[in-house]
């Protein structure tokens, strides 16, 4: 059986009950998202709750100004015949107004169900149908076309109201409503409707839904993810709890709105706690805003920080001299004694010092230069990050951690306590979660985030929620013996076994291949056959650079993922890679033995990533079928066809001649029997 | 035929006033090279007015004509009605025409937002001491003046580099920035140089669209040089074709292009 098992029937650490406060369950009424607004708008009325930058300022909504304007969207949606129950679809990028509109749903008794603002109609037309979405309030003519194009497939779509009225004067304004007039109906029939709108709050409870969440869906389709007020507010209150959160807090709202962590850290913790949400100008200026903004309380996918830290390093190569000369070595000292600062663990007196001349010299404009100079929690979730990129930005005193979660647990199964933070786990429970490993090694949760339910898909909800409340997270992992971390290594349904028996789990590989700045994405094939091998995408913006630095031409993508020596500095890290993995006993088959690079970037568009940029494992073995069987073959090229989706949805397709590698393996002596 | 003073209503739905400028009979020489041969057109208020023709043409020294800075040898330009004397560059601003230039005529070392703000200087009425002291009228006017720009800068999706110095910008921006500019002089009358020119076709999508939405929004009337045949066809209302400086064709891209002049001039015929 699987190598895993032994290390899962460990006890649990268990969260002591006495560290979490009490809340009665509907004490003080606060058992909806419109009532915690309501104290807020009385507790902070004049703190600042959302701030947007427009027209080059930044403008800020204190909480008593919010509910003003969130209770006049309310009743003009009420006017306009939003019922209880009905479905409200949210589409658009991070905007306090787009906030609002969620909230103001939910005081109709409406549920919202925020949408990926950068689907294609297409995708869209399957979760309006689903839902069955009466109303969309979309943040831009792209969204207001997306949704007009494929409306005659949504028998019940009613009404649709907009944000930016930008290029619509000309549309039909049937169905269209401009979001300043629905408030502005709102406020005037404010006297008819504030007791329709008032009894509709008064009816939530704990148990009713808050909102929707659709899953990105690394196989079929999408799912609904329906979450009570109880998943919300209780989880947000213990993770709030958890990472000593205040009012006077600030975040950035960049992160799709249809992702749970948006939901919960914008609208859940945001609500919760009383911080404030800031959403940038545009996603260009994101940098520029996080830098303005300085937010204390920051979450980013791996992604993010890797492109981060790239960008640093491309300049820091353009840097003077002496200043890279004074960085290599400050940062040196950091990496060596940062991270122990940081843990509160005992650091000599003079490596002290060297630290503090080094956050005056390097460190600390460093963070401001990133925006991280008022981070006091930061959190990396979703994908594993590279240890190296991880103990980067933790040793320059920025308090890094890890957690894991799924949109089934509204986001919180495992967390990183301050001062036991490490980049190969994720962390110890969190409150009020229970976590148990089933025989074949996969993760199960139970906790009062758990989703209620599949939306009109019984049969999902029963395979994933047995019927005392255990969830299936679908990841094999297991957890520490010593600390109780929980570690994870990949999805339960990839883990498979090599032709000998040996492990196979690609994302443990993947993950190591990924951490080199010139790789982008991996994806490793081997289940069931005698060796690995793996497709790789070359990281544009490191490539283009070191193109650019060793006079290299190029004159497209393609041209320079296939380029003889970037193919050399590619093959040295896929052998690099399998030194490392060689060093596990677990997953020494892993060893990637022939690999080729991509001629194309894999993309959500093309369905090869999900939303959230996870591989698509299957699409992306029946599209490259023929790649697969060349890396297998023995061949040493392959002339492949590949159809791409452009932005606009028209199609096209890329013809190349793809070199085959074949990458040095160790030779490994200590591998796990197959039993 | 059109009316001459009504203006009339366009397939999509938009109304179209009456004349704002009228070239009647201009005649325009370089020593012994006539460059425009007796032309005459107009331009209605609110419409996207193209002028299209082969290299050489003619074209750039229309705009010329139209924007004041050459004076025509024979003929006249009225515009609003008044027949119009000779004028100087900073008299024609002023009057409210506005344009971009197909070469890119911006400051290279000043930031894009610092750039735009050029564009208000005909707005700007208190003197050089108040603006250098930095207050009262002086520091309203700039943030009228900054509030103006700021809308621009987000209607032409250039918050992103609004601190970057032009000259570290690519091509297909720098022309966005330039469009800016002239926007930013509020103008009632837009003329704009070879938009297009040197464009990719995503960069050309992007730029037709703003054109689109600049004449949509804030009701200016654009006439407009290019090049590219197909995107003047889909962009505007009225056409006209100039061919070795004389005009060949006038009318709606469907009229125009069903013009066998036109059609000559464009994929070419022996020249007796």
């Amino acid at each position: 059986m699987s190598c895993v098992e032994g290390l899962l029937r460990q006890p649990l650490r268990v969260w002591e009950e006495n560290t979490l406060t009490k809340t009665l369950e509907g004490a003080d009424g606060l058992t909806s998202i419109p009532a915690l607004l309501h104290r807020n708008a009385t507790k902070f009325a004049d703190a600042p709750a959302y701030r947007e930058k427009e027209f080059g300022i930044w403008q800020s909504w204190s909480w008593s100004e919010a509910l003003e304007e969130i209770e006049a969207l309310a009743l003009g949606m009420i006017d306009l015949g939003v019922a209880e129950g009905d479905f409200v679809a949210v589409i658009g990028r991070n905007r306090p107004r787009l906030y609002w509109a969620m909230m103001s749903a939910q005081m109709c008794g409406a549920i919202p169900v925020p949408l990926y603002n950068d689907a294609a109609a297409e995708e869209m037309t399957y979760t309006l149908g689903h839902c069955g979405a009466k109303y969309v309030i979309a943040g831009d003519q792209e969204q207001v076309d997306k949704v007009m194009e494929i409306q005659e497939h949504l028998p019940q779509f009613e009404e649709m109201i907009y944000l930016d009225a930008r290029g619509l004067r000309k549309y039909d304004h049937d169905k269209l409503r401009s979001y300043a007039q629905v408030q502005e109906t709102g406020r005037a029939r404010r006297d008819d409707l504030i007791a329709d709108m008032k009894a509709r709050i008064a009816k939530l409870d704990y148990d009713s839904t808050a909102v929707m969440l659709y899953t990105s869906g690394t196989t079929g389709n999408p799912k609904g993810v329906v979450l009570s007020n109880r998943n919300v507010i209780e989880t947000s209150r213990t993770s709030s709890e958890f990472d000593h959160l205040r009012q006077s807090d600030d975040i950035l709202a960049y992160l799709p709105m249809a992702w749970v962590g948006d939901f919960i850290f914008s609208v859940g913790q945001a609500l919760w706690t009383g911080y404030c949400t800031n959403c940038p100008e545009s996603p260009e200026t994101m940098m520029t805003d996080l830098r303005e903004i300085g937010p204390t309380y920051y979450f980013a996918p791996p992604r993010v920080f890797e492109t981060q830290l790239t960008n640093v390093m491309i300049r820091m190569e353009d840097a003077s001299k002496l200043k890279k000369r004074m960085f290599d070595h400050f940062m040196a000292h950091a990496r060596k004694v940062g991270p122990a600062l940081l843990d509160g663990k005992p650091v000599g007196f003079m490596d002290r010092m060297k630290y503090k001349l080094g956050d005056l010299l390097v460190y600390a404009p460093l963070k401001n230069t990133l925006g991280f100079t008022r981070v006091r929690v930061g959190y990396t979730a979703g994908e594993a990050i590279g240890p190296e990129i991880f103990d980067f930005y933790r040793s320059l005193g920025i308090n890094l951690k890890q957690l894991y979660g799924q949109t089934e647990a509204t986001v919180y199964i495992t967390a990183q306590p301050d001062g036991e933070v490490r980049s190969d786990t994720v962390g110890v429970v969190c409150p009020g979660v229970e976590l148990k490993i089933n025989d074949t090694g996969e993760v199960y949760y139970r906790s009062p985030g758990v989703f209620v339910e599949y939306y009109k898909n019984p049969e999902s909800t029963a395979d994933t929620k047995d019927a005392e409340g255990w969830v299936a997270t679908g990841d094999a992992g297991f957890i520490e013996p010593d600390t109780g971390h929980l570690r994870i290594i990949d999805r339960a349904k990839d883990v498979g076994k090599m032709a000998d028996g040996s492990l196979f789990a690609p994302k443990y590989v993947e993950n190591k291949l990924k951490f080199y700045p010139n790789i982008l994405e991996a994806v490793v094939f081997g289940n069931g056959r005698d060796e690995c091998t793996a497709f790789i995408n070359i990281d544009l913006t490191a490539v283009s650079n070191w193109a650019e630095r060793n006079n290299i031409a190029y004159a497209s993508y393609q041209e320079l993922a296939g380029h003889p020596q970037v193919l050399a500095t590619i093959q040295s890290h896929v052998e690099e890679t399998n030194r490392s993995v060689a060093e596990d006993e677990m997953l020494s088959g892993c060893q990637v033995h022939r690999f080729v690079v991509l001629h194309k970037e894999l993309d959500a568009d093309d369905g090869e990533l999900t939303r959230t940029r996870k591989v698509r494992r299957k699409k992306i073995e029946e599209k490259f079928h023929d790649i697969i069987t060349a890396l297998y073959d023995g061949s040493t090229q392959i002339s492949t066809v590949t159809e791409v989706t452009y932005e606009d949805g028209r199609k096209g397709a890329i013809k190349a001649t793809l070199e085959i590698r074949t990458a040095a393996v160790e030779k490994v002596t200590t591998r796990m029997a197959a039993e | 035929m059109l009316d001459q003073t009504e203006g009339y209503t366009t397939a999509d739905g938009r109304k179209i006033g009456p004349v704002v400028m009228e070239m009647k009979n201009i005649t325009l020489r370089f020593g012994g090279v006539e460059a425009i041969k007796d032309i005459s057109f107009d331009i209605r208020e609110g419409e996207i007015r193209a002028i299209i023709g082969p290299n050489g043409a003619g074209k750039s020294s229309m705009l010329n004509v139209i924007s004041g800075f050459y004076v025509p040898q024979e003929g006249q330009v009225f515009y609003q009605g008044q027949p119009r004397p000779p004028m100087k560059p900073y008299q024609v601003a002023r009057q409210g025409i506005a344009r971009t230039f197909q070469n890119i005529a911006l400051f290279e070392g000043m930031t894009v937002l610092d750039n735009v703000m050029t564009g208000r200087l005909t707005h700007m009425h208190t003197g050089l001491f108040w603006q250098s002291m930095w207050k009262g009228k002086a520091e309203a006017e700039e943030t009228v003046n900054r509030e103006v720009a700021e809308k621009i800068i987000d209607f032409l999706e250039i918050q992103a580099i609004r601190k970057t110095p032009v000259s570290r910008l690519p091509y297909g921006l720098k022309k966005r920035v330039e469009l800016a500019r002239a926007l930013a002089a509020e103008p009632s009358l837009l003329l704009l140089d070879e938009p297009m020119a040197g464009m990719n076709v995503e960069e050309k999508e992007d730029m037709s669209r703003f054109i689109l939405d600049v004449n949509d929004e804030f009701g200016t009337t654009i006439a407009l040089i290019e090049h590219d045949m197909g995107v003047v066809m889909d962009l505007s209302d009225r056409v006209v074709v100039m061919d070795y400086g004389k005009k060949i064709g006038d009318g709606t891209p469907d009229e125009v292009r069903g013009n066998q002049a036109v059609i000559d001039a464009y994929l070419g015929v022996a020249h007796d």
